[in-house]
């Protein structure tokens, strides 16, 4: 796993300080906290958690926008925070990002032409404006955006929600990126596009061989685009559980895992309403601010182990070949 | 794109959006009749400088449209020759004062830390100066002979407000995930401000602009009522001078005298601010024509 | 049968903007009976939103009822809401329907402390005894499980998403209503927030017999919480039903296509088709069905006319020429 690794990251963990109150002093929010994780040379790895996991961070660090606080980032085994220019460089055009919010993530004073031949041109793929036109229809083309003639001197905002996030993912493109960071990029999405979104991804990840890793707190969407890949489960900051797809999601093996399985509410009324959901010790998300010690999930976790799970952190276990979980109920296992 | 292209684009275009804000098309139209009058019209009207004490303040008929001042001249004459001066000055105060406030502020917003505490710093310190008596005591001191100087020291004095507001609109844009997609692909900081934040903010920029230009007509007008400015020539602002102490105070006759050079800069301030609105339409894509 | 609280009869409603006139309801006749659950289901420009507000009069500035009628029927009389005027919605609202919307930061004055919003909203509609809101407020936040006392003097702000959607249910069911409309009620709120949603608002149908209305592009509330759904695709019904006949046997090709789209996590894998295209321009419409640009079924009628209701089961109503052809669910 380690030889063909495209990024790794290790310990690491970020924190942002925020004030707190008007005399209150700086607080240390830790959004990040030890993460280990190693993404495979042509994997899909989909890393699944709700609002504020830091699921979101973690993407932001991995393609370069924000530096850890501590722990390196490993793009082909190198660190990307102490690279020389020519190797930065590199990793800047092998590492690209999809948003989640294509009304955002397009600049609307230009048009796709534009928007698209930039970074050809500040790459030096293209020399002239013929052959940027050229590519540029080409990109169009590939995402399914046709005829691309009719797209290439539209304006963002005369584009459908769908039509925008083609955009986007052509433009994550343009560089011929080795990994793709997928950030919630069909939650905005109407339903009925979502799927083609998600189709046109898995096709470009066969035709391109592109790396992905899939952001969202969709279960049932990291089901289905990662299939043939693993799941990573977020809380608070730690990945709590990762393993093969299928097994994550048949057998899992974190309560928190559990719960969220347990409480989804799915599309299916028989499925749906014979669930019986996991009973929480408490509704509420600890504040990162103030974490819970010990395993943070300890507060609500219905199998929770008094002095144990509230005084240490649980290292990763593998009770099964290939399916780590972090948690004391399988230390030793 | 095709010549024709350009030119509907440029021309065309912006002015079908002008023409969707009635109040805005107004703005346009008296601001571009003042433009033609100011400009244009003293190749066509000379200004009269012929004393004819038969014609002291005569009030407006066929001969002499807004009458005629202290020393018999006809005003439109003055009113027409004294526009340029004080537009152009206008226009290079704003322009300058426009300029420094985009660089600064979008330069502290883009590069924070230390430089923008010192930016801000220097910014806010300029803030707090009062700006009239500054530039009272500043004429008083710098000989101002020519309207370029004056342009300058009133657009020196006008930026700080303005690059604050930049720089929190920057601050603003520079969130945006096309800001972060821009970054990931390596576009260079140069690309990410001039071609990615600043267009975004070109209509604010350049309402802006007609907003330091009209803020620069009080200040020139003001210091030159008061007589801070001795410079040569011909101007509106000299007109009202002229008019108040040679004859407002003495004559009810003279009031043609004074009032008409203060309608014709009420009248180009109203029309220019009237037509900031039509503007937002002409640099905003979404709010262009048939789209 | 159950007895029909609301009756909505040909109702069109429309925006005005820069373009044009926006057509976000066209001709939706659709009933509310006693003690039900009815889902609005549909993607964004579907109209369900519009329809939702203009049930109880809430449309933005620039919309209008154009024509049809909104007959609530209660305390024995029939009354047309969409001819109300301002001071007869106040004593309406809240009293006989109430609305949660979407978004529930956006829902709270942030300045405000709960008890304030709470006291403001009851005011509002004609109560303003102190005293009698208070013990009514506190009752109904402890029975949608949260803490009166802390919750009352909050702000907004320091309350969670969930805590915040539990307060604005409290809040609509102060007057009690007969009729609750929730816009979006789960979106946006983490799994096990909407898991304890869901299982309150099944609470609160049990306890006190609301009906409710559900308006969501989410498949899964529906799932979760309809009696029966309707629909929306381009400003009208297309298909309406008991919540299993639209899902387990749809028999338009758009609600076909939406439950084929949606992918669930623990019913085993299936394989999974996308709705080709995207949504119409409410604005200009084509004329004929308007689904038919993206439907694999379409003939050259669906491009001319415009397909009615009509009863394909007992009380399925689906709007398309090819019914017959769309098959027996999955």
């Amino acid at each position: 796993m380690e030889d063909r690794a495209i990024i790794q990251l290790d310990h690491v963990s970020k924190s942002f300080t925020v004030r707190s109150g008007i005399f209150g002093g700086r607080k240390n929010m830790q959004v990040i906290g030890d993460l280990s994780l190693s993404i495979g040379r042509g994997e899909v790895l989909c890393l699944v958690g709700e609002s504020g996991c830091g699921k979101t961070t973690t993407g932001k660090l991995i393609v370069g926008l924000i530096k850890p606080t501590s722990g390196r980032i490993l793009f082909e085994g190198k660190d990307i925070w102490s690279m020389n220019n020519e190797e930065f460089k590199d990793y800047r055009k092998a590492v690209q990002i999809i948003h989640q919010d294509p009304y955002s993530s397009l600049n609307p004073v230009h048009r796709i032409y534009n928007i698209l031949s930039a970074p050809l041109f500040r790459h030096g793929l293209v020399r002239n404006r013929s052959e940027a036109e050229e590519k540029v229809l080409d990109l169009l083309d590939r995402v399914d955006l046709t005829p691309p003639g009719d797209f290439i001197y539209k304006y963002p905002h005369q584009l459908s929600g769908g039509q925008r996030q083609r955009v986007a993912i052509a433009r994550s493109l343009t560089l011929n990126p080795k990994f793709i960071v997928a950030d919630e990029a069909v939650s905005m999405l109407d339903v009925s596009i979502r799927l083609s979104i998600i189709e046109l991804l898995r096709r470009l990840k066969e035709e391109m061989n592109v790396t992905f890793l899939f952001i969202t707190h969709d279960l049932a969407m990291a089901k289905y685009f990662g299939w043939e890949g693993r799941i990573a489960v977020m809380y608070l900051g730690r990945i709590v559980e990762i393993g093969p797809t299928p097994r994550v999601i048949e057998n899992p093996l974190h309560p928190y895992t559990k719960a969220l399985l347990m409480a989804i509410p799915e599309a299916d009324p028989q499925v749906t309403r014979n669930k019986t959901p996991m009973k929480l010790r408490s509704l509420d998300i600890p504040s990162l601010l103030n974490l819970p010690p010990g395993c943070s999930f300890n507060p609500r976790c219905p199998f929770w182990i008094e002095g144990t799970c509230d005084k240490e952190v649980p290292d990763m276990y593998e009770p099964e070949n290939d399916h780590y979980v972090s948690c004391f109920l399988f230390r030793g296992k | 794109m095709k010549s024709r292209e350009i030119v509907k684009r440029i021309f065309w275009e912006p002015l079908v959006i002008i023409s969707r804000d009635k109040a805005g098309l107004i703005g346009f139209i008296f601001l571009l009749s003042i433009l033609l009058l100011s400009f244009v019209g003293p190749y066509f009207v000379k200004l009269d400088t012929e004393v004819k004490l038969d014609k002291i303040y005569q009030f407006p008929s066929r001969e002499h449209i807004l009458g005629t001042d202290n020393q018999g001249r006809d005003i439109f004459s003055q009113i027409v020759n004294g526009g340029r001066d004080v537009i152009i000055v206008a226009f290079l105060a704003g322009l300058i004062s426009t300029l420094i406030a985009v660089s600064l502020g979008s330069l502290s917003a883009y590069a924070g830390g230390f430089t923008d505490t010192v930016i801000m710093f220097i910014t806010e310190i300029i803030l707090t100066i009062p700006q009239f008596p500054l530039l009272a005591v500043l004429a008083a001191f710098v000989r101002l002979t020519n309207p370029t100087m004056l342009a300058f020291i009133i657009g020196f004095l006008g930026w700080p407000a303005l690059a604050r507001a930049i720089r929190s609109q920057v601050l603003s844009i520079k969130e945006r995930d096309y800001i972060e997609a821009a970054r990931v692909l390596d576009l260079g900081r140069m690309h990410i401000i001039f071609s990615e934040i600043l267009p975004n903010m070109l209509s604010y920029i350049v309402i802006s602009l007609i907003m330091a230009m009209t803020g620069a007509v009080y200040s020139q007008v003001g210091l030159i009522i008061l007589g801070l400015v001795p410079f040569y020539g011909h101007n509106w602002g000299l007109m009202i001078q002229l008019a108040w102490t040679r004859g407002a105070i003495f004559y009810k006759g003279s009031i043609f005298y004074i009032l008409s050079p203060i309608i014709a800069i009420v009248l180009f301030q109203w029309s220019a601010v009237t037509f900031t609105r039509s503007l937002e339409g002409i640099f905003n894509p979404r709010l262009r024509a048939g789209e | 049968m159950t007895r029909e609280i609301l009756n909505i009869e040909n109702l069109f409603v429309e925006y005005s903007n820069i373009r044009g006139k926006v057509k976000a309801v066209r001709g939706v006749n659709l009933k509310l009976y006693k003690g039900e659950n009815l889902a609005l289901i549909g993607e964004s420009g579907s109209g369900k939103t519009t329809l939702g507000t203009a049930i109880i009069r809430l449309l933005p500035s620039s919309g209008y009822i154009k024509d049809g009628r909104i007959v609530y029927k209660g305390n024995g009389n029939e009354y047309d809401i969409s001819k109300f005027s301002e001071k007869e919605l106040r004593q309406f609202r809240w009293k006989e329907i109430a609305m949660v919307f979407q978004s529930a930061l956006n829902s709270f004055n942030p300045v405000l402390k709960v008890w304030d919003q709470i006291y403001d909203t009851a005011r509002a509609h004609g109560i303003s005894n102190r005293n009698f809101v208070k013990e009514r407020a506190i009752s109904l936040l402890r029975y949608v499980q949260l803490d009166p006392e802390r919750v009352i003097n909050s702000y907004p702000h320091e309350l969670s998403g969930g805590m915040r959607q539990r307060v604005l249910i409290a809040m609509s069911l102060l007057l009690e209503p007969k009729i609750l409309i929730l816009d979006e009620p789960t979106t946006a709120l983490d799994i096990l927030t909407q898991r304890n949603i869901i299982e309150l608002l099944r609470t609160i149908k049990a306890d006190m017999g609301l009906s409710m209305i559900f308006i969501s592009h989410d498949l899964s509330l529906a799932a979760e919480l309809a009696d029966r759904v309707a629909v929306m695709y381009a400003g009208a019904i297309v298909e309406l039903g008991s919540v299993e006949d639209i899902f387990y046997r749809p028999k338009h090709p758009y609600t076909l296509g939406l439950i084929k789209a949606v992918p669930t996590v623990t019913a085993g894998f299936r394989e999974l088709y996308s709705i080709p295209g995207s949504p119409p321009d409410l604005i200009n419409l084509t004329p004929g069905c308007k689904f038919a640009p993206r439907c694999e079924y379409k003939n050259s009628v669906c491009e001319k006319d415009e397909p009615m209701l009509v009863e394909v089961g007992q009380d399925h109503f689906v709007a398309c020429f090819r019914h017959k052809e769309i098959g027996n669910g999955r």
